[in-house]
């Protein structure tokens, strides 16, 4: 790494500064522009009538009542829509052998899941939409309903998808090593069973979406709350057959999305076709209830794993089997099965064994459909290992931070190849490790809770390291035929003033993506913050690209704009070393002026550039052709992913009586590499941290036997709220990708993956005293009463 | 216009006519009696600063400044607020009397998403009204009905806590 980037004190040193977002006041004034907002002239509002059933054979349905409404403009079911949407399927070629069903915006003849959009109405308000779908008869015959693991897998038992032998969407088996030999000769082998709730988003602004098709220029424009507006661009196109020219996404202000909007839903699609038939704008905004059945869930697994040791500890095997439940169908279009195959993938990441045998069942059920949520698979894995590793150490009687610090792979061995398959260029755990030990003033702690629990006070510690995957390659989701780019893009230009306008294809959702990226755009031109404007979110203003997922907005988003400025600054120079007849290389720019590179004396202000070469371009020397624009892409090569590193710890108080759980303070040591913004570095830990509490301690999408989602409301649905959460304290260490001159890793995913299991872990430390154990996320007071036979 | 069948004329058409002082300035406008303040402040008067989350007064993205207190906007219908004096987040925004609010939440990045942001505005706002120097307990305790997906709450009650202090020592708030 060229020290430059970490040089603090010379102007316009922003890489590694805490600025504000410059696009944050806007929000702060209530003047964000999202996608809910939006209204168009003549535009129409869509609304969905959804199944009560979890499984049912549609057998008719009766819209007459319902199109003679004042004020309804269509009504259209499933074979409306398939006469001009072309069907999808939610499968990737590299995950052999997995199987989905194809999928229409709605349903022709059968419903899957409770809440599945069976019947479109656009009307002139979206109210007027609502009193039509009452006036809807649907007649249903009743299925029987798949709504757990075990009866999903019970052979005899009901299929989803006629057609298909049984439930099962997609298996996988890992084998290194010699696992049965190291179970056989193991001083101890620690085993468990663990269980995850299925939970969701909450998103505060819903999914929301206005697809306007212009029949006259056969042009359609969607504007949609997404993270990812390319994709959506070629899927509009190729699902309705429209040029990907003409069609246009256009995603602006959004509230919220955590992976979430980044899937096809069924309204989404239908939304567009919609319009279609319309020639008309037609908007459809989810409410909440219909968040709740019809946005992406996550997890749901059950996992049992076992741990194999030596008699001082020493990790030598881990044997686990993962049982996954999505929904009907996997989503699309990146499946439904990549958070299964990341939690077979990480579990043990930070330890150094070799020997690991996995196996994946992803197994259909009548639910909605799980799919990518922030820090896919990470929280299962991570909670998998460490509590694994926590017992191991109760067993050999080790301290938990001594058994780690026994078994990470050591700072100093990298690169290092997982007995899972994944290459990791350079991790900190060590480091990490003994940083979070000060940072937390675990001895402390410890003393603490020895001194309270002679007074009835439970109070625990945990810890939990974990791995996270950043900066994917096309090894992510290209390799299985997905047109979803794994490089960005970014179209540069001084303008005629002398101030930059960057174009790029990664995305922002209030992390801070615009922010990072104006930062390192002035860092490297050598300009001051303010007069550059980032500009994302429209494909057709800005270069195709990845956008925001899996956390590689800074890593290779940053890159793109590291590399292009670069290539800018070179053309400045170029234009400037003519004008001053100096040797490009002789120039530098400092705070938007010219000088000379080594005495930094000012010559010239390039806005001076500018104004000579856009409106005096006579004045250049003949031949001259001042390139102020540059294009330029960038696509990770190198290693397939950039791999992060942490720990994380807590301590929190369990009340033994009533079995409520407070979080009293959490902690993180994270390593992202090079950080741009220690400020939206630090908010992003905090954020996932906290999102990660929340599935720890309170959310959980709950069913009834008959498949209904019984707590589909904010009131019922429990979130992390400001009173139950702790402050966070965090440090870092820095251990840069020698893939990317910016050697920036990605960071948005690193709260969710530990929390959770720091918090199992510390439960089951503050109930040790009463032999009793939780394996199951969330951790509710009725699971705390049972471990401790009070309920 | 003939041949109108004037049985599609349901009490679904039907408004009412309400006044409001929205955001100091005198407003009339039409709306159906079914028609949520959100709603009419959003659509019909065109503030979407307001936001609609859970529409059950659960997640506080709705709040407004009713008559000088902090109101869900979605648990009340449009005509409830008939003769009401009503600040949004543009007429704060505009008067400056959250000025200090509004700066120190962005020096210190307490949004990301932004989409909970006017709410936490508006309820921080009365709690500075009523107590000057609240605890970091009373911050987080007045704020237990505002949901934040993105920040993990802590820049926020940072913020509000720095804001207090500003004001209090005097001369704090820009």
């Amino acid at each position: 790494m060229s020290a430059p980037l970490t040089s603090l004190d010379r102007p316009n040193s922003y890489i590694g500064r805490s600025v504000p977002r410059p696009n944050a006041k806007r929000l702060l004034a209530g003047r964000g522009r999202y996608i809910s907002d939006l209204r168009l002239p003549r535009m129409l509002y869509a609304a969905f009538l959804r199944s009560p059933h979890a499984h049912a054979k549609i057998v008719s349905i009766n819209t007459d009542e319902a199109r003679a409404l004042e004020g309804v403009h269509l009504v259209a079911i499933g074979a409306d829509l398939a006469k001009i949407c072309a069907p999808w399927t939610g499968t990737l070629d590299h995950f052999k052998g997995m199987t989905s069903a194809p999928q229409l915006p709605l349903p022709l003849d059968r419903v899957v899941w409770a809440g599945q959009a069976v019947v479109a109405v656009v009307a002139e308000s979206r109210a007027i939409a609502e009193d039509a779908l009452e006036l809807i008869e649907v007649d249903y015959e009743d299925l029987l309903a798949v709504v757990d693991i075990d009866s999903a897998r019970d052979a005899g038992g009901p299929v989803i998808n006629p057609g298909s032998a049984n439930n099962t969407c997609f298996r996988a088996q890992l084998d290194n090593g010699t696992v049965d030999d190291a179970f056989a000769h193991a001083a101890h082998v620690v085993e468990e069973e663990f269980s995850f709730g299925r939970h969701t988003a909450v998103t505060l602004e819903p999914r929301a979406i206005v697809a306007d098709y212009d029949p006259a220029a056969g042009a359609l424009t969607v504007h949609h709350a997404t993270q990812t507006p390319y994709q959506f661009q070629d899927l509009y196109s190729r699902h309705y057959g429209i040029p990907e020219a003409r069609v246009r996404v256009i995603a602006t202000d959004i509230g919220g999305s955590f992976g979430m909007k980044l899937h096809v839903y069924h309204e989404d699609m239908a939304v567009v076709g919609l319009s279609i038939l319309l020639g008309r704008p037609v908007k459809y905004v989810a409410d909440r209830i219909e968040s709740f059945v019809s946005d992406i869930h996550a997890r749901d697994h059950r996992v049992r794993a076992r741990m194999a040791l030596d008699a001082k500890g020493e990790i030598l095997a881990m044997d686990v089997l993962d049982l996954t439940a999505i929904g009907a169908f996997s989503t699309y279009p990146r499946t439904s099965v990549v958070e299964g195959n990341q939690v077979i993938r990480l579990m043990g990441a930070p330890y150094r064994f070799k020997n690991y045998r996995a196996s994946l069942e992803v197994i259909f059920q009548n639910k909605v459909q799980t799919s990518q949520y922030r820090a896919v698979g990470h929280p299962i894995a991570c909670a998998v290992t460490e509590r694994l590793v926590d017992m191991a150490a109760a067993k050999v009687g080790l301290d938990p931070f001594a058994i780690r610090a026994q078994n990470f792979i050591a700072d100093d061995a990298y690169p290092q190849t997982s007995p899972t398959g994944y290459r990791f260029e350079a991790l900190s755990h060590q480091a990490s490790l003994k940083r979070l030990h000060e940072l937390m003033n675990y001895d402390g702690l410890r003393a603490e809770q020895a001194d309270l629990r002679k007074r009835g006070v439970y109070r625990g510690i945990g810890i939990a390291a974990f791995v996270e995957i950043t900066n994917p390659s096309p090894a992510f989701y290209g390799v299985g035929g997905a047109r979803i780019s794994s490089q960005d893009g970014a179209i540069l230009s001084l303008t005629p003033s002398g101030e930059v306008r960057c174009l790029i294809s990664v995305t922002e959702q209030g992390q801070g993506t615009e922010a990072i990226i104006n930062q390192i755009v002035a860092d490297q031109l050598g300009l001051g913050q303010e007069h550059v404007k980032v500009i994302t979110g429209d494909t057709e203003v800005t270069p195709h690209g990845g956008a925001t997922w899996a956390c590689r907005g800074a890593g290779i988003g940053g890159e793109t704009a590291l590399q292009a400025t670069r290539l800018l600054k070179r053309n400045i120079l170029e234009i400037a070393a003519l004008i001053l007849q100096e040797q490009p290389s002789a120039l530098d720019i400092i705070d938007g002026e010219l000088v000379d590179a080594g005495t930094r004396n000012q010559r010239m202000p390039i806005s001076e550039i500018a104004r000579i070469a856009y409106f005096r371009s006579d004045t250049l020397p003949p031949g001259t052709q001042a390139q102020l624009t540059v294009s330029h892409h960038f696509a990770p090569q190198g290693y397939p992913f950039a791999f992060t590193n942490g720990i994380q710890g807590c301590s929190l108080e369990v009340d033994v009586e009533t079995g409520f759980i407070k979080m009293l303070k959490h902690f993180i040591v994270e390593d992202c590499g090079r950080v741009i913004n220690p400020m939206l570095v630090d908010e992003q830990l905090r954020g996932g941290i906290v999102q990660g509490l929340g599935a720890a301690l309170f959310e959980e999408c709950r069913y009834s036997e008959t498949g209904q989602l019984v707590n589909g409301s904010l009131a019922d649905y429990l979130v992390p709220m400001p009173t139950e959460m702790p402050d966070i304290v965090i440090a870092h260490v820095e251990t840069p990708t020698a893939d990317t001159v910016l050697g920036a890793k990605g960071v948005g995913e690193a709260g969710t993956a530990a929390a959770s299991a720091c918090v199992l872990n510390a439960v089951n430390d503050a109930i040790a005293p009463f032999d009793a154990t939780i394996n199951s996320i969330p951790i509710t007071p009725v699971k705390v009463l049972k471990a401790l036979k009070r309920f | 216009m003939s041949g109108f069948d004037e049985t599609l004329l349901d009490d679904a058409d039907e408004t009412v006519r309400v006044r409001f002082i929205v955001n100091g300035r005198k407003v009339a406008c039409e709306v159906a009696p079914r028609e949520t303040l959100v709603d009419c402040l959003r659509n019909t008067l065109e503030l979407t600063g307001t936001h609609a989350g859970c529409e059950m007064g659960a997640c506080g993205a709705c709040l407004v400044q009713l008559d000088g207190r902090a109101v869900h906007s979605c648990l009340m219908f449009a005509v409830q607020a008939d003769g009401a004096a009503i600040n949004t987040i543009e007429g704060l925004t505009e008067s400056g009397v959250i000025a200090d609010l509004q700066a120190e939440f962005h020096r210190r990045n307490a949004l990301q998403c932004g989409f909970c942001t006017p709410g936490m505005l508006v309820n921080a706002h009365e709690l500075l009204l009523q107590v000057a120097q609240p605890s970091r307990e009373e911050i987080r305790d007045a704020l237990s009905g505002n949901y934040c997906r993105c920040t993990g709450y802590e820049a926020i009650v940072d913020a509000i806590d720095a804001v207090a202090k500003a004001r209090s020592e005097g001369g704090g708030a820009t």
